[in-house]
């Protein structure tokens, strides 16, 4: 496929391989994005990297930084009478306080998963007599398709459509991130698709405030590979902002799509899975839109529990890899999730689990042999 | 989650449509996110919108340099033989 199969040459792999080798140099680097973190995987890049390079994860995949209350909330809507759920089918099996959408489902509620927000348009055109609920959850790449297909309802006249809004945003977890104490990388492999959106400049603070080296990085195993190399040529004492992905992200980002996202959306703090409230880290749905939004809706949550043992929090900061959780690949599978990490597609332990072997061997936990 | 594809645009629709193809199979996305999309534009395709258009001359100039990588790879691998 065109702007794919070009970037994927193995040859020009092996050497972007033996430029980082020759450096000989060290690193430890966050993948921002969960997308990155399935590619990283799939690509069985970890093994291959010279050793003193190391990759951790980021809190760069939303179904896993959404909080238990957002979930309760999403499944408390989806019971009510003459309510249709619809979700993207990343969040169906994420575990809530005591159920997860899946089972709401399982016993009577309506929820459909779509691929596209805008399935939910049509599925409230079909059904008038019902309200139909998108959740939404992504990051910026996907809050300006949902707020275009609330545009959209206002424009055809739906007025059974509704959205439960836990969006998230990048740069102010980021900032949140670079502020912890005990928090240590070397460098940002930034994600594409959501500078895509909002312009590499956003990240501006990062190298200028925190002398964090910047690397905005495509999809492609070429793609990260350059990014790593830039990363470890640029060093925190020439921290800056690189844009290896200018095929698709430009300083300023999409002015159309920000601006579409602005007319339905104003940024507020938000809960993050594991993490803490991060101040303006969220999307709530603005005044003008109150029609729509279902996050005001009454209705009963359980009462928060404590933690089942689960450690996403800590895999989410880059504090632990996946096999140091004592749950992961034993109690803790895709089949049988215990936390997010492991449900959601993109999840960083889910994508561990998945290509354990190109990421070495004896990186299970205890109990790994079980179920497999 | 935060996926995209890059995809031809094919044909444009009213109000705001495109049909896309990516690797043979063709769909309808919005245009919303999008300004001044001509057919034969590749766009990059998330949750059925086009969230922007591909940047041809980039794209080109990271396919040189991942061109020039895979032959200085190759010469490499060569002298290694000889």
């Amino acid at each position: 496929m065109r702007y794919i199969d070009e970037f994927r040459v193995p040859a020009a792999a092996r050497e972007l391989l033996r430029e980082i080798d020759a450096l000989d140099a060290h690193g430890t680097f966050m993948e921002v994005c969960g997308t990155h973190t399935m590619a990283i995987s799939r690509a069985g890049l970890r093994p291959l990297l010279a050793p003193g390079i190391d990759l951790i994860s980021g809190p760069g995949c939303p179904v896993c930084v959404t909080a238990d209350a957002d979930i309760d909330r999403a499944i408390a809507v989806a019971r009510k009478p003459g309510v249709i759920l619809t979700t993207f089918g990343d969040m169906m099996k994420v575990p809530g306080t005591e159920d997860s959408l899946a089972s709401a489902s399982a016993s009577g509620a309506r929820v459909r998963v779509v691929y596209s927000p805008l399935e939910s348009l049509a599925i409230a055109a079909e059904e008038p007599g019902s309200q139909v609920v998108f959740l939404g959850v992504g990051f910026e790449t996907t809050a300006p398709a949902v707020a275009g297909t609330m545009l959209e309802a206002r424009r055809q006249g739906i007025d059974n459509l509704r959205v439960l809004s836990f969006h998230k945003l990048v740069p102010p977890a980021l900032r949140a991130l670079v502020g912890l104490d005990d928090f240590d990388v070397d460098g940002f492999i930034l994600p594409g698709h959501v500078s895509v959106i909002i312009g590499s400049d956003a990240y501006a603070f990062l190298p200028v405030e925190f002398s964090m080296p910047c690397v905005v990085t495509g999809f492609e195993v070429t793609d990260i590979l350059q990014a790593i190399l830039r990363l470890l040529k640029m060093g925190a004492s020439e921290a800056s902002l690189e844009v290896e992905y200018a095929r698709a992200v430009r300083p300023e980002g999409n002015p159309r799509a920000l601006e579409v996202m602005s007319q339905v959306f104003e940024s507020c703090d938000a809960q993050w899975r594991g993490l803490f409230t991060i101040p303006g880290s969220g999307l709530a749905i603005r005044e003008e839109f109150a029609a729509m939004d279902a996050g005001t809706w009454e209705v009963e949550l359980p009462e928060p529990t404590r933690s089942k043992g689960c450690r996403c929090g800590e895999i989410l900061c880059g504090r632990i890899k996946p096999m140091d959780c004592p749950f992961f690949g034993g109690r803790c599978t895709p089949d049988n999730p215990v936390g997010p990490c492991m449900v959601s597609s993109e999840g960083t332990c889910a994508s561990y689990y998945l290509y354990s072997e190109s990421d070495g061997p004896d990186e299970r936990g205890e109990g790994a042999d079980i179920g497999r | 989650m935060c996926l995209a594809i890059p995809a031809i645009v094919i044909e444009l629709d009213e109000p705001n449509l495109a049909v896309i193809e990516i690797g043979g199979v063709r769909k309808q996305v919005s245009l919303m996110l999008v300004d001044d999309v001509v057919v034969g534009d590749y766009v990059l395709v998330h949750a059925g919108f086009a969230i922007d258009k591909v940047d041809e001359a980039e794209a080109q100039k990271t396919m040189d340099l991942l061109q020039e990588l895979a032959r200085l790879e190759q010469e490499a691998g060569f002298d290694e033989i000889h």
